[in-house]
């Protein structure tokens, strides 16, 4: 009797596994397939012009989040000396030996936009405004991070002299290298804001941004232009080098 | 998945829509998420590796940036509708909950050995481990997100974190432990496949054995 139910058992049972184990194994291949296609069609949708415009949206969309985020009170935070990354690395869209020689002694920083005194600044007139310094940790798009000390003038102190139109939006920058880039006047007035003239207390060398970088400790790394040649104040959007390739404009800490 | 909800023909609701609808979302924006994430960890590998380009999403780091902050919006708002849905409507305290160490040990063994408990739309205690586990790591991996994007205006969370280059690491193990839920979960789908159209139509049969994803 036993035997019986058993052989009955087997027989019935049997044909139900086979179909289970063929269900598994079409189920694992077509998820197989599946993963392969996207694999496949993975690196090219972002080329797509569609797909292109609504990620630039989104990005836009970001830039007026992070503004609103953007606490103009809020500090970033400041390390002791002992925390400073030794070397520090250089960092550019060209390598270092390329980095552009400008002559201290004919040099003058041009203003431009909305600013009432369009003098042009020579380096000793910059290095006797007020100065100041700070250690912060300077954090690069690709992830990676540094801690440096710069020194120089605050940004707004130097607005406010030459009398620049604060109720603009923006503030663009050239370079000697041809570098570009623009911030949003609430960074620009942030109280640690620096234009700095200094790296570890020494005179900026060529690779860290001769004769000047400006210092942002609340913005992404490619947001700090060096080798500023000229500025300009404006309500019309100035983009960037790397902002009017895809980067994230506001780019804020 | 709680006995309650009993119907006709002999068929029970095992996921409710709002499960059904935010898991879905979840499955193609964790996919956007890892997979420009794996492009942008490769501007500036953390380990002595990089992730194999095909398996990126972005075509360069601009690229895997823009698709990164674009399915974060997704994945967060996602993850709320979900949370809230969770807390407010008992789906955590019925399906997830009660689960101890004892209970959750006690079905290992019995896995290992090959006895599997299983009664239709009734996660079992290694089952609701794993949901709860999976749960926690994703919302370790949003605050560490966080902190990495915002790690001067949230600097109280990106100390918590213990400080930008810590939430980097935390970031990446996170990211590390949802691959591995991913690949165990869905080869217990492959392996019990019909755990899978009650995801998509929510309802399954009574008496049918629900052991897999």
């Amino acid at each position: 009797m036993t035997e019986l139910r058993k052989k009955l058992n087997r027989t019935l049972v049997a044909p139900t596994r086979e179909i289970v184990k063929l269900e598994r194994r079409l189920f694992l291949k077509q998820t197989l397939s599946l993963g392969a296609l996207t694999l496949l069609s993975g690196c090219d949708v972002t080329d797509d012009d569609n797909v292109q415009r609504v990620l630039s949206t989104i990005s836009r969309w970001n830039d007026g989040v992070q503004a609103a985020i953007f606490d103009p009170n809020r500090l970033a935070p400041v390390y002791p000396e002992s925390a400073i990354t030794k070397p520090f690395p250089f960092n550019a869209f060209y390598s270092e030996p390329e980095a552009p020689r400008v002559d201290g002694n004919t040099y003058k920083l041009e203003l431009g936009g909305l600013i009432r005194d369009k003098t042009a600044w020579t380096l000793d007139k910059l290095h006797a405004l007020p100065q100041t310094s700070q250690v912060t940790r300077h954090i690069c798009v690709e992830g990676w991070s540094a801690i440096g000390k710069w020194g120089g003038v605050t940004f707004k102190t130097f607005l406010e002299r030459v009398g620049a139109d604060l109720t603009a939006k923006y503030v663009g920058f050239k370079c000697a290298d041809d570098y570009y880039t623009s911030i949003d006047m609430p960074t620009a007035l942030h109280p640690q804001t620096l234009l700095t003239f200094k790296f570890a207390d020494e005179i900026l060398p060529a690779s860290y941004g001769f004769p000047m970088k400006l210092r942002i400790p609340t913005k992404l790394g490619f947001k700090n232009p060096k080798h500023i040649m000229a500025l300009f104040v404006t309500n019309d959007y100035p983009g960037g080098y790397w902002e009017d390739q895809g980067y994230n404009w506001f780019s804020g800490s | 998945m709680a006995t309650h909800r009993h119907s006709q023909r002999g068929t029970i609701l095992v996921h409710p829509g709002v499960v059904r609808v935010t898991h879905w979302i979840n499955v193609i924006a964790m996919a956007v998420m890892i997979s420009s994430g794996w492009r942008i960890y490769n501007a500036s590998p953390l380990f002595d590796f990089k992730i194999p380009a095909q398996l990126t999403l972005g075509g360069w780091l601009a690229g895997a940036l823009q698709w990164h902050f674009a399915a974060m919006w997704v994945i967060a708002i996602n993850g709320l509708v979900y949370l809230l849905y969770g807390l407010l409507s008992g789906h955590f305290r019925t399906d997830l909950l009660p689960l101890t160490p004892a209970s959750v040990w006690g079905e290992f063994k019995n896995a290992l050995r090959g006895r599997i408990e299983h009664k239709v739309g009734v996660y079992n205690a290694v089952q609701r481990a794993a949901y709860v586990g999976i749960i926690c790591v994703i919302v370790a991996l949003v605050l560490s997100g966080l902190s990495i994007w915002k790690p001067v205006q949230f600097q109280t969370l990106a100390a918590l974190m213990g400080g930008y280059e810590v939430a980097r690491r935390v970031h990446f193990i996170a990211m590390s432990l949802v691959v591995v839920f991913i690949v165990i979960h869905v080869f217990m789908v492959a392996l019990v496949p019909r755990t899978f159209l009650p995801m998509v139509t929510g309802r399954a049969k009574v008496g049918t054995a629900e052991h897999g994803g």
